[in-house]
């Protein structure tokens, strides 16, 4: 149940009571999601999304420090 | 860039794996409690690539399996209310409660609908506004928040056919309580990413100070796992036992306090019924006294007989302490399977029996 999946932000609006919603792109599959949890989600940024809600705003430059450390031992 | 498929890429997994067992030097007992860690650990076959010495035990990580049968039992009676639409998500409707489950229960006429999304619910009240929608929801602190904002939305809005019948439960006391049992093995845990991307990490110190315990936070990717556990015995070799998140991209030490504030205005922390574990205290979430109104369980009266859990096979229990691996079973692909299971672990995206079977298959 806790899929937490990645997916870009490609449009963003208020829906009702003023709650910010946005269509999120997971490869080709697109998806609208509650930005409740995320207004400060820019369009562009990648978000966790889980259930419908963005629970948060992934942190692209975490991510390939993550991935560099990998390449950095397959090279050697 | 999808940061998808990259955490998948065989020459890290390779790369990790071979860190792994330049680093280990004796036998580790390691917890994850995490069912996306689970299946992705089987589907991987990460026990393959891993140095004989790292025991991987599987925890209670699936919030469907530890839902009591009482809790599904009363869901079941609720949907076949008159003029009620139950909605939950599509892993509930087959786990075996005390008498059938929620797919039975629409094969007698209840009207039972899945939904992707509690707001999805919310939307199903507007659409049905003569009849009664109810949402029942299930999950992890990861959960939790999307529950809560449909309540207070619906509170907000005035929408008053629209009720929550809500087993949400909360995973550090459930460790806590694993940890502390007198036949607890386990070394070293991975603490499930997805949970701690909304909680933050604030529950964990206490916990590594008293088990004195490494505590690695790791997402759910198989490069996740193995980068995880690599850290985690890293950490046991050196006689380490420190908190340590391992999953940075998502999860930040103060989790999503927008998301943890919802749900504390929704939600008191209560001693809460863990199927496999009993009470545990301060486990779960109720729906607070002034929202009484949107809580189901409030609102529909119905009797739930007690559940024999004797005269059941399943074995869940010890398979969600971590004692008995599904394989063990003697139930496992055989009397059970996921088109029969016996019980929720069998039936769940995110049970440890279903992750072995679909990935390893039946017993020879």
């Amino acid at each position: 149940m806790c899929l937490a999946i990645p997916g870009r932000l490609i449009e963003r609006w208020l829906g009702v009571g003023e709650v910010p919603f946005g269509r999120v792109a997971f490869g080709s599959v697109r998806r609208e999601v509650c930005l409740a949890y995320t207004p400060e989600a820019e369009l562009g940024a990648y978000l966790i999304v889980h259930v419908g809600f963005a629970i948060q705003v992934l942190d692209q430059r975490a991510a390939r420090e993550a991935l560099a450390l990998w390449e950095a031992i397959e090279d050697s | 860039m999808r940061y998808v498929d990259e955490f998948r890429s065989p020459a890290a997994i390779r790369a990790a794996s071979e860190a792994i067992a330049a680093t280990v030097t004796r036998r580790w007992t390691i917890m994850e409690i995490c069912g996306g860690q689970t299946h992705a650990i089987m589907r991987w076959s990460l026990p393959e690539l891993l140095p004989e010495q790292v025991e991987l035990v599987h925890g209670p990580g699936c919030p469907v399996c530890v839902t009591p049968a009482e809790v599904v039992e009363q869901a079941r009676q609720i949907a076949l209310q008159p003029d009620v639409i139950l909605a939950s998500f599509g892993d509930m409707l087959r786990v075996p409660g005390t008498r059938g489950d929620l797919l039975a229960a629409r094969a007698e006429g209840a009207d039972v609908r899945v939904v992707t999304s509690p707001l999805d619910a919310l939307a199903l009240a507007r659409a049905h506004a003569d009849r009664t929608v109810v949402l029942f929801a299930v999950g992890f602190e990861t959960t939790a928040p999307a529950t809560a904002m449909a309540i207070e939305l619906a509170a907000a809005t005035g929408l008053g056919n629209f009720a929550a019948l809500t087993g949400h439960v909360r995973v550090a006391p459930a460790i806590e309580l694993l940890l502390a049992a007198p036949d607890n093995r386990v070394q070293g845990r991975l603490a499930a990413g997805p949970v701690c991307t909304v909680e933050g990490v604030a529950e964990y110190p206490p916990l590594v100070e008293r088990f004195a315990m490494p505590v690695v936070v790791a997402g759910f990717k198989p490069l996740d796992i193995l980068s995880g556990l690599l850290a985690c015995v890293r950490q046991l070799e050196s006689g380490a036992a420190r908190l340590e998140i391992d999953y940075r991209r998502a999860v930040r030490p103060e989790g999503n306090p927008r998301a943890r504030a919802c749900v504390e205005r929704v939600f008191e922390i209560v001693d809460a019924p863990w199927r496999g574990l009993g009470v545990v205290p301060a486990g779960g979430l109720r729906i607070r006294d002034a929202l009484a109104e949107l809580d189901a369980g409030r609102r529909f009266s119905v009797t739930i007989p007690g559940a024999d859990e004797l005269a059941s096979r399943c074995r869940a229990a010890e398979v969600l302490r971590g004692i008995l691996r599904p394989s063990e079973c003697p139930e496992f692909g055989r009397a059970c399977t996921p088109e029969r299971p016996l019980g929720a672990p069998m039936v769940s995206s995110e049970g440890a029996c279903a992750a072995y079977f679909r990935h390893r298959g039946r017993p020879s």
